[in-house]
């Protein structure tokens, strides 16, 4: 029943997350593919149907009375390919609901194999429990008592360059078989290899009968220097699959309508934020954001080269009761703009652990919200950030490296009261330096476009290019080390029709140059003190930096990088209401 | 749309199953009454593994050492018993290091599984056994009151509840107890010392029952070794007006508290069990429904978190609520009179 997405005309993509399943519909329409609508239902992964096939279900047929269009038979069954007027003529499929992974990373050397598995480990939404490598100080047996003691979902294997060691890595291949051969049936992991290749038909053949689903890929460390962790996250999306068929219905049934392509919606996100990294050239990276229930997912590229970070400790769910492992009650409390205790922030984030799906009604509630978002993907950032490449340009080390654009996903973003708050979330969060461009995906497409970005590469193009996005500020964040209140820029918009706004800048200011959407202009932008644009220190782009509408239009934040705020509460809080203010949220 | 659904009834059937974490062996039969401290099914397992290298002992080969090695894959052996032996001028003898069992042997090594412990499995609910499931645990069918809980602790136990309240709010403190209270299941509006925790302990209690807990104390609940059920959440918030009338009805009744620990992915919740006599056995609980007028629903988030009322309009089109937030929203009337607006993801159905 499956159909490639290439030369496909319509596109229907489901994403199942923990609280909400979406269904985005994708069609030709003169000639150019569109984002025609989107359908939305509450996710049924989790009990009491454990089964995501109702949600799937109710998301497809909220479609359908948008769009006054059938995908769904009197069965519920997909129609597909489209004929008559009804059906979709291809469908796409991504997964991020369900519980985070248990995974046992298992590895030679900490800064080599483990390093590069734990890094493979964070593509995936997945709870590292327990690593063993060869600087593990525990005998094999304990080891394996622990492996039967946490009881993984999943064991990442890893180890050797090719042609490296292979007497280690068959140690380590002997503890994990051990622990599988004393767990019940039902009960062993998946198993991913990715180490020596010259053992992996050891590994399969030993290994094989002792998991509950084993995949071997290619080394993602061949040699010392080398990491290709490409392959070895191909093959953790399969496992990562038949590891959710296992603990909820309905996932292969999604599955084989989407003609076995189902992919974790992080992973998905990752693939288009690369593709645009490859097809916009761009000396900047491209950086995805996205806070969701079940995770915060991080995903930057420069030039091709993708850094993908799942965080399920840091969403915004089950796992919020936890978050102070992570953070501080303080962190999280220096980002509200109200006079809100500590005890009643932290009552916030266990009464929302157990109602993972509720909202807020009331603005102390929102605050705690925005703020819990403001920090937890500062948190996630900064764990990134370590993965980036080396080559990558920063105004300066330990900065946000230059991004353009930056795109953002999760309710909490994108549906925030007023765009003013999200864009402050975002600014605060992840403190962009030099000029960017930041994008909200407020119907959730990434994921879909991800999914359809390698068999039908234009599609993403057409669908990102029509406005299905909603650009939310291009941002202009001097970097300058100044005292407050020292003049830090001068600016110039010069409008499509001649007309121009200028404006002077000093250090601490968040202001604001209107440029709606569907305008354009010019943007001049003389640096001072050696203020870097991202041209470099007191460097400009003389001919003036092209610059489109969006719904903010030009927002210069020049309140430092890092962003430091008072110490004294009262005037943080009047500082953040004033900002806000500046941006009409 | 779909709704979630918490049990606060006064006589209902609930059925659970029991199931042993591994195959072992069922101790009761269909039709037997339960209490439910009960022992159900029980398994063993070696809490500990051995690997004991043979071939490295004996300075041989794996090979070698293979045929040396005395005691075979899935027999018994005693800690001093001789597991392998070289022969020659100096012998080399491996004894077992413990006793166990031997799980493989291969590659001149010896596997062994040590430290047998027993995994007793109760029944975790009053009621009578409905259902034998083979080799992991049975299914038990419970008549009386229900009350679902939101936290837990992962405790288990049964005993006499004692309101510590006269209002739903009334907060727990430490001078409220005494040794009169040993062995009781105490029902309090909210608790936020860890000192009460500490002190019931000491007592001990059997448990306590609480609408609401301070976060700063959720470390102490976990370490009490008696149960501790939260019922509407944390902060300071009064125990929500059904489960109080419910709970305070059958005061000095025997309740089992059995405090685990939410997982909403497999439904598991704390919930406390009220035994009542049977007369005509009610209709099992659904456990879900979709919102409908007229259901009695609990509110889950500020400004009326754990409050009950009606709802009475499910709005067709989103609205705004004083966050801000625009929301699929319901007007629900309190037990007040008052009338209020809810995002209909702050609500659930009781049920």
């Amino acid at each position: 029943m499956s159909v490639p997405l290439v030369n496909a005309d319509s596109l229907l993509a489901v994403d199942v997350g923990t609280v909400t399943t979406r269904a985005a519909l994708f069609d030709v329409v003169e000639g150019l593919y569109r984002f025609i609508a989107s359908g939305h239902a509450p996710s049924t992964a989790a009990a009491p149907r454990k089964d995501i096939h109702e949600g799937v279900c109710q998301a497809i047929e909220n479609l359908q009375t948008i769009t006054e269009r059938k995908f769904l038979n009197e069965d519920r069954r997909l129609i597909m390919p489209a004929n008559d007027g009804k059906g979709v003529d291809s469908f796409a499929a991504t997964l991020s609901a369900g519980p985070a992974i248990k995974t046992v990373v298992v590895g030679l050397l900490d800064d080599v194999s483990l390093e590069s598995a734990l890094r493979l480990a964070r593509t995936v939404y997945t709870q590292v429990v327990d690593i063993i490598g060869l600087n593990d100080k525990r005998k094999p047996e304990q080891q394996i008592d622990s492996i039967l003691h946490l009881q993984p979902d999943l064991i990442l294997f890893a180890g050797g360059t090719d042609d490296g060691a292979t007497r280690s890595v068959e140690h380590l291949m002997e503890t994990i078989g051990l622990a599988c051969y004393v767990l019940p049936a039902e009960k062993r992991p998946a198993l991913l290899y990715a180490g020596n290749t010259k053992l992996a038909e050891k590994v399969k053949s030993s290994l094989q009968s002792l998991t509950s689903s084993l995949r071997v890929s290619p080394n993602l460390r061949p040699s010392l220097e080398t990491e290709d962790l490409q392959p070895a996250q191909h093959a953790l999306t399969t496992l990562f699959t038949q590891i959710r068929r296992d603990q909820m219905g309905g996932v292969d049934e999604l599955n084989t309508w989407a003609g076995n392509t189902l992919m974790p919606t992080a992973y998905a996100e990752g693939r288009i934020i690369r593709f645009l990294s490859q097809i916009y050239d761009s000396s900047k990276g491209i950086l995805g954001v996205n806070l969701g229930a079940c995770a915060a997912t991080m995903a930057a590229a420069f030039s091709g080269e993708l850094t993908l970070g799942v965080y399920p400790q840091l969403g915004l769910g089950e796992g919020l009761s936890d978050l102070l492992r992570y953070t501080s009650l303080e962190e999280i409390q220096k980002w509200i703009p109200l006079d809100i205790p500590a005890e009643a922030i932290q009552s916030y984030l266990y009464q929302k652990s157990i109602y993972p799906t509720s909202l807020p009604a009331t603005p102390e509630d929102l605050a705690i919200e925005q703020a819990v978002a403001r920090q937890t993907l500062f948190v996630a950032l900064n764990s990134v950030a370590k993965d980036f490449p080396r080559r990558v340009r920063h105004a300066s080390p330990g900065l946000t490296p230059y991004f353009e654009p930056i795109l953002a996903g999760g309710s909490v973003i994108t549906r925030a009261p007023a765009l003013g708050q999200s864009l402050l979330i975002l600014l605060d969060a992840i403190q962009p330096v030099g000029i960017t461009t930041l994008i909200l995906d407020q119907n959730n497409l990434l994921p879909a476009l991800g999914v359809a970005a390698t068999r039908n590469p234009i599609l993403p193009v057409q669908v990102l290019e029509s406005g299905a996005f909603l650009g939310l500020a291009t941002v202009v964040a001097p970097y300058l080390d100044a005292q407050f209140g020292t003049p830090v820029l001068h600016g110039r918009l010069v409008y499509q029709n001649g007309n121009e706004s200028r404006i002077d800048i000093k250090m601490g200011a968040l202001e604001v140059l209107p440029l709606p959407v569907g305008q354009s202009g010019r943007l001049y932008l003389q640096p001072l003190h050696h203020a870097d644009v991202g041209f470099g220190p007191g460097r400009t782009r003389e001919s003036g930096i092209p610059v489109t509408g969006t719904a903010l239009g030009v927002v210069i934040d020049a309140r430092g990088r890092p962003l430091r705020l008072p110490t004294d509460a009262g005037q943080r809080r009047e500082l953040i209401k004033k900002w806000l203010w500046a941006l009409g949220g | 749309m779909l709704a979630p659904v918490t049990h606060i009834l006064p006589f209902t059937t609930i059925r659970r199953e029991r199931l042993l974490p591994l195959p072992g062996r069922i101790l009761v039969h269909e039709g037997q009454k339960v209490n439910s401290l009960d022992v159900v099914a029980e398994t063993h397992f070696g809490k500990e593994h051995l690997l004991t290298d043979v071939a490295g002992a004996l300075g041989v080969r794996a090979e070698a050492a293979q045929n040396l090695i005395r005691i075979k894959a899935g027999g018994l052996v005693s800690q001093g018993d001789e597991i392998a032996r070289r022969k020659g001028l100096v012998p080399r003898v491996v004894r077992a290091p413990r006793s166990g069992q031997a799980l493989l042997i291969g590659a001149g090594q010896v596997f062994m599984e040590v430290g047998e412990t027993a995994f007793e499995m109760q029944a975790g609910i009053p009621g009578a056994v409905t259902r034998l499931i083979p080799d992991r645990g049975a299914e038990i069918t419970f008549n009386g009151a229900l009350v679902q809980g939101m936290w837990g602790n992962g405790q288990m136990n049964v005993g006499l509840m004692m309101p510590m309240l006269s209002s739903p709010e009334e907060t727990l403190v430490a001078t409220q107890l005494d040794v009169s209270l040993r062995g009781a299941v105490l029902l309090a509006g909210n608790c936020s010392d860890p000192a009460v925790l500490q002190l019931a302990g000491e007592l001990p209690v059997r448990g306590i029952i609480l609408g609401s807990m301070a976060p700063a104390i959720v470390p102490q609940a976990l370490q009490a070794h008696y149960p501790i059920i939260v019922v509407d959440g944390f902060g300071q918030r009064p125990l929500n007006s059904a489960a109080y009338k419910l709970l305070t009805e059958n005061a000095k009744h025997e309740v089992t508290l059995n405090a685990m620990a939410p997982d909403w992915q497999t439904g598991v919740r704390p919930e406390i069990f009220i035994p009542l006599p049977v007369i005509q056995e009610p209709h099992l609980p659904r456990d879900e429904e979709t919102f409908a007028l007229e259901q009695r629903v609990r509110l889950r988030r500020d400004p009326h978190a754990g409050a009950i009322g009606t709802l009475i309009s499910l709005r067709p089109r989103p609205t705004i609520m004083p966050s801000g937030i625009r929301v699929i929203a319901a007007e629900v009337r309190l037990e007040s009179g008052e009338q209020v607006l809810v995002p209909l993801a702050n609500l659930e159905v009781l049920g």
